[in-house]
This record gives C-alpha cells, structure tokens and sequence, in this order.
C-alpha cells in the first residue's frame, strides 16, 4: 500500500537528508559502510585507473602511427602494452560495474537496505586500494614486461622488471573481487524484500548473481597461480620451468581458466544493464525473460569450460583442442540468446533514443561482431592463421570496450540521476555516445583486416604496406579518448549545474526508482512488498510523457 | 517521516547482535553461515590450484613421487593426522556448547584445547620443516637430492611445502581467530541465543583438517604399500 504511493511521489526538492549530505568529512567517506558510497569510492578509483590505462593506450597508438619504431623502444613497448593490458583488465574492467553500479545497485534493486556484510564491502575497497599501489608503485619504478598474461618461463626466468610486486598487486585485488561477490550472492539469496522471487529480479541482478559466482569460483585459482609465480621467481625453483622438470603450459591452463571466465565477469554485467536499458527505453516488459536470465548463469557456467581455445597453438592435444573448440561455439548460444531477445525486445517497442539507449543499442552491434569474430578464433584452422595477430586484439576490445565499456557508460548515465540527484545534459550526452561509438569502430575495425593480413601483435614497428590503416586507427583512438574525455566533463559540470532529478525521471519499474535521488542512506522508508514481475512497463505507459 | 521514525525506532530495539542491513537474529545467522559457505567453496578452489599442479606432475613422474615422498617422516605425519581431527573434535564440542548452554568458561575451555592441539600440529610441522632444511631437501640453490631424478624430487618438495605451507598458514589464522573468541567466550559472549562466530570458526576449521586428510595421503603415503 504504502509502496504504492511512493511511486509518483515527487523528489523531495530539497532539504531531506539522503547518502550524499547526511554527514561530511573525509572520515565520514573513509569509514562508511554504506554500499552507495563505497560505490563511489570505487568510481573515483577505477577512473583514476581507466585514465593511466588509456594513457599507456595513448603511447601505443602513437607509437603505431608510423612503421619505424620511433617514438618508444622495444623493450618500453612492451611494457607499456603490458602496463595497458594489466590495469585495464585487473584494475578497471573486472571491478567496473559490479564494484560501482552493482554496490550502488544491488541492495536498492531487492529492496534491502544494504549488503549483507557491509564491513566487508568497505574492507574489499581498501584491498582494492593496496593491490592498486602495489601495481601503481611497480609501474613507476620500472614497469613489467611480460604481457598481461605473465606467461612462464619468461615470467620467472626470463624478465628482469619488477614482475613480483605487479603479481603481488593483482593477488591481493583478487580478494576484493572474491569478497565483492560473496557480498552479492549472499545478499541476493538472504535479502530479497518480500515477495521478490527469484523470477521477479531485475536482469542486472541475474546477471551480477553469475558474475558473482565467477568471481567465486574463479578468482582463487589465479591467485594461488600468481603466487607460485612469485615463488618461482623469488626462490629460484622451477614449478612451471621446463629446465627444471615443470610445464609452462600447465601455467597457461591455470592462468586461462581464470582469465577466460574473467572476460564474462567484464561482459555479464554490463549484458545486465544492458537488458534494463532496452526495456526501459523500448516501453516493454523483456522478450523472454526466462530465458535472459538464465542464460546468465549457462554463461558462466560454459566459460568455465572453454579456456583451452587460448591455447591451440601452444601444444595441447589435438583431441583436447577439438573439444574446447566445441565447447567455445556452444558459449555462444546463451549469448546469442540474450542478443535474439534483445532484439526481439525493440520490435514493436516505443524507442526513445536516449543516451543510454544509444551505448546499449551501440553494445548490442559491437558485441554481435566481436562475438562472431570469437567464433572465427573458436575455429581451429582459422585460429593458426590468426593467432597473435591483430585480429585477436580486435576481437577482444569489440568484447571488452565495444561491449563492457560501452555498457558501463550506459549504466553510469542511466543511473547517474539516481546516484547524484541530477540530470546528465542530454543532448550533449547523445553526441559523446556517438563520438565513441563511431571512434571506437575507427579504432579498432581495421585491427580486424591488420591481422588478417597478417601483422603480429606485440611490435613496436611494421612494414610499411600497414601504414595507412595503422593511421585510421591512431585517428579513431583519439576520436574515441575526445569520446571518453566528454562524458568525464559534463558529468562532473552536472554535480553542481545540472538541473534536477525526479525520483524516477525515466519511468522505469525498478526498485531503486521508487526511493528519492538521491536515496536515503536506508534506502527505503518502509521495505518495498513486490507483487508482480520486475518490468511492467505496458501498464505505466499512460503515466509516462 | 513518521514512518521513517517508526522503522527507525524498531530497528533500534532490536537486540544489540543485530546489524542494522538485517530483520532479524535468524536472518543474520542465515547469512552468515551462507557467506562462510561461499569463502569455503573459495578456499576450495584456492587449493584445487595446488592440487591440480600435483595431479599433473605426480602423473608425470610417478616413480620420483613415490620416493621422495618416501624421506618424509610417515611417524611424525601420523601422529599430526590424529592430533588434527582431536582438534575438530573440540571444536565440534565448543561449538555444541555454545548452542546448547550458557556455560562460558566451558566452550572457552574447548576453544582453547583446540588452540592447544592447533599449536601442538604447527609445532610438529616445524620439526618436520627443520629435519627437511637439515637434509637439504628444501628447494632453492642449496637443494641437494641423493635418489634418482633430483629435478623431479624438487618438484614433489616444491609441492610440499607449498601445500603444506598454505595449510599451515590456514592453521595459524584459524588459531589466532580462535584466541579472539575464547576471550569472547569467556565473557560470556556467546549462548543459544547467539553463537553464530563459533559456529563459523568450526566450519572453517574443519575444512583447514579436510584439507589435511587429502594432503596426508598425498604427501606422505604415495609408496607405502611396497
């Protein structure tokens, strides 16, 4: 009842007390337990990060814009392609959405006034901050080498950077991301408001739910690797060194079946906001609701199996090889799946093209050809020819920033509303999500037919035949930073300037749109009862407009 | 607002073990145990790693498995094996206690034989250790191995102490966990009405001894049938 009413209920205008002015003070940041403000904390943290990542991506473009190898050295390109890969994956992508919009996200959208274990939340942001300084201080006092992979032996014997402190950093931030998602299935199985049912949850929560288990099961694994790596390299034995009886491609296994998973932790969550934009913005209950969400869950659980089609050239058997090859296309079904639904969703849908609608439908393009082309590398024969070529680089930046990144824009501007209590300038808003979007393409398409020709990945210098595409994408990379640098801008100008947000400016269903914006620190006055499935959107047509 | 100060209100009359996320006791305790749940099914992956690598090489090289698992002490691994699962017991017994009784001094009593049996284990696997860095057994630069296969040897010892190292290491948190809720106990911290971080150390604890019970048969009893 009460619930009810609190749907139209204007936003308080001012002068209520909510997460961002109930108290201030640097102390009352770094001590909160509060999910939404450690939310935060972890926005501002992984920008930081994003920005050093993007800046070492910057180099490497630059250094590509010419075939000599000029501007850098080999031995600092292969550190700054290193550096890139390391905080990208591990420091920007893995935490991206489930650390910011999940923490913010979750307990709002179950109707719960916080995490299960707050302390813990709080804790896995200060792990977070220690693996990131462990990282940071090895990258300014020297750098690593090694590719983001760490592949032994060269790893262990054979680099001479400063590989134990990167490794150290990246053990440690896996305990964030271990303790992140037990806070989430915890939370999502103990804390759902009344009648929330499973198959009443938002597709976000699905979706955070399998990364979750993800991190769970997969996190722990590249730890312990790491750490051997680090033994191996400190003490001088040889658990992966062949000249002392190891195996590195026993390395390669654990290391992959970790980081195969990881690319689902980076791609599952912005897939959950993903489906919450297009209903949204298409006025429409999800086509197959069902269906999206537990495909989430074949996600993780089928990406689990497929980390050997990394290393089809690496001396695995050729029965092995023809098994995760087939196990590598059936992953593509739940994903095909969700974009089939997705589609399915718009058809005959009201489309507002908003600017989260345009990095979702933006998602939805780019995933479906970086997923296509992962089928490509599935293919044993094609994967010997385009191994290690940019073919592979173009392939998993259409995944990780043409899909995950292009999700995580959406969901920041999506809920930026909610989170701050402003709007986002709109039309300006629409022309970034272009900018990037047409950057992003520039980018990285010609990488596709620079690896088919047969350009290898990892030099800082190419035959000149490769020039003029090499060029097209250092010109798309720039359009694709001004892409970036936009939204950073005018987000921040609408703290202060930005005109005022209703508690559901977009007419969605969602809990966390039934509570002011920004939310009170409880979140809820009263706990929410559900009493129908989470998108209801033909009912609330009339309301809307 | 009213309503606000009202749910304000009843969550502050809440009993004090309550965090302000939860309804209730109940769901607290259920989340709880749900979370130490999920951190062991990690725990048993973070192993899965080292036992994995052991699967390989001990298929690789079985026959240096075999005897360098041989030079280890089956004596002094037996007698840990039995002084481990005396542990569990007491810990099953504090843990019982705490559920069924007010009896403070007792359940603190049962924490801290397992604090005992805890640091009578570690003691002995620093005798272990100690006779290994005797023999040169150790790897590294000053490994020295008599039998055939010295790399391979190395690598079983490797493997060694990685495993039984990250179990000790598991030991040596649990007891200092341990320690924290003895003095809890003996404050008379605990009772049927709340028992929850007693119940969870057990859990944890019988996991560290699960893991003991696969890493003694792999470690020390790969030969012993000869």
């Amino acid at each position: 009842m009460e619930t009810a009413e609190r749907i139209d209920e204007p936003a308080r205008p001012d002068g209520g007390t909510n997460y961002l002015n109930v108290n201030y003070g640097i102390r009352s940041w770094l001590l909160t337990v509060d999910h939404k403000r450690i939310g935060l904390l972890y926005l501002g943290t992984i920008t930081v990060m994003f920005a050093l990542g993007g800046l070492f991506a910057l180099l490497i473009r630059l250094e590509l814009l010419t075939p000599a190898g000029d501007l850098v050295g080999p031995d600092t390109y292969n550190k700054l392609f290193t550096m890139h890969g390391i905080i990208m994956v591990f420091f920007f992508l893995i935490p991206s959405i489930p650390a910011t919009l999940g923490n913010f996200l979750v307990p709002m959208m179950i109707g719960a006034r916080d995490l299960a274990f707050p302390k813990l939340n709080l804790a896995s942001w200060y792990i977070f901050i220690v693996g990131s300084l462990f990282t940071l201080w090895a990258v300014f006092t020297g750098g690593v080498d090694t590719g983001w992979t760490f592949y032994t032996p060269y790893s262990t014997v054979g680099s001479h950077t400063k590989v134990i402190p990167v490794a150290v950093g990246v053990f440690i931030n896996g305990f964030s991301s271990i303790l992140t998602g037990l806070n989430f299935i915890v939370t999502i199985h103990r804390m759902r408001a009344p009648g929330l049912t499973w198959m009443r949850l938002p597709l976000f929560i699905w979706a955070l739910y399998a990364t979750s288990i993800i991190f769970i099961l997969g996190t722990p694994v590249i730890a312990i690797t790491l750490a051997l790596v680090g033994v191996e390299r400190g003490l001088h034995i040889g658990i992966f060194d062949p000249a002392l009886g190891g195996d590195p491609v026993l390395f390669q296994h654990l290391f992959w079946f970790y980081s195969h998973p990881a690319v689902y932790i980076m791609i599952l969550p912005s897939m959950g906001v993903v489906s919450e934009l297009i209903t949204c913005f298409s006025r429409k209950a999800p086509f197959g609701y069902e269906f999206i969400a537990i495909s989430s869950l074949a996600i993780a659980f089928l990406g689990f199996l497929v980390w050997g089609h990394h290393m089809f050239v690496a001396g695995m058997s050729p029965y092995a090889s023809l098994i995760f090859s087939f196990l590598s296309f059936a992953v593509a079904i739940p994903s095909a799946v969700k974009v089939f639904n997705w589609t399915a969703t718009l058809y005959k849908g009201a489309i507002s093209f908003k600017a989260p609608m345009i990095y979702a439908l933006g998602f939805i393009g780019l995933f479906t050809i970086g997923g296509l082309t992962g089928l490509f590398l599935a293919s044993l024969g094609l994967d010997v020819h385009v191994h290690d070529t940019y073919f592979v680089v173009a392939h998993f930046h259409y995944i990780m920033v043409g899909g995950a990144l292009m999700g995580y824009l959406g969901g920041i501007h999506f809920w930026w509303p909610k989170i701050t209590g402003r709007m986002y300038p709109e039309s300006l808003a629409r022309i970034a999500a272009l900018v990037v979007f047409l950057g992003f393409n520039l980018t990285f398409f010609p990488q596709f037919i620079l690896g088919y020709l047969g350009m290898p990945r990892r030099y800082n210098a190419y035959p000149d035949e490769f020039q003029v595409l090499n060029v097209m994408s250092t010109a798309g990379a720039s359009i694709l930073g001004i892409g970036y640098l936009m939204p950073f801008c005018y987000l921040l100008w609408s703290l202060r300037y930005g005109q005022r947000a209703s508690a559901n400016p977009w007419g969605a269903t969602g809990l966390e749109w039934q509570t002011p914006s920004p939310p009170p620190t409880e979140n809820f006055a009263v706990t929410p009862i559900v009493e129908g499935p989470a998108y209801h959107y033909s009912e609330k047509e009339a309301v809307l407009v | 607002m009213s309503e606000r100060a009202t749910a304000t209100a009843r969550r502050g009359s809440l009993p004090p073990a309550t965090a302000h996320q939860f309804d209730d006791a109940i769901q607290q305790h259920e989340a709880s145990g749900l979370g130490m749940w999920v951190f062991l099914l990690t725990e048993i992956l973070f192993f899965g790693g080292l036992f994995t690598i052991y699967t390989v090489y001990r298929s690789l090289y079985p026959e240096a498995f075999g005897h360098a698992s041989s030079t280890l002490d089956i004596q002094l691994g037996t007698i840990n094996t039995a002084v481990l699962i005396g542990s569990s017991l007491t810990m099953a017994l504090a843990v019982h206690t705490a559920q069924v009784s007010r009896n403070g001094r007792l359940v603190a009593l049962f924490l801290f034989a397992t604090i005992a049996l805890g640091t009578v284990f570690l003691g002995i696997k620093a005798i272990e250790y100690a006779q290994k860095f005797h023999e040169h057994h150790v790897p590294g630069p000053y490994f020295h191995y008599e039998g055939a296969d010295p790399q391979q040897s190395q690598l079983f010892f490797c493997l060694y102490f990685c495993m039984t190292g990250l179990h000790a290491l598991h030991m040596v948190i649990g007891v200092c966990v341990l320690a924290v809720l003895g003095v809890m106990a003996l404050r008379g911290r605990f009772g049927p009405d709340y028992y929850t971080p007693v119940e969870l150390t057990g859990l944890y604890w019988h996991f560290v001894d699960i893991v003991w019970i696969f890493l003694f048969p792999l470690l020390y009893l790969v030969e012993r049938h000869t």
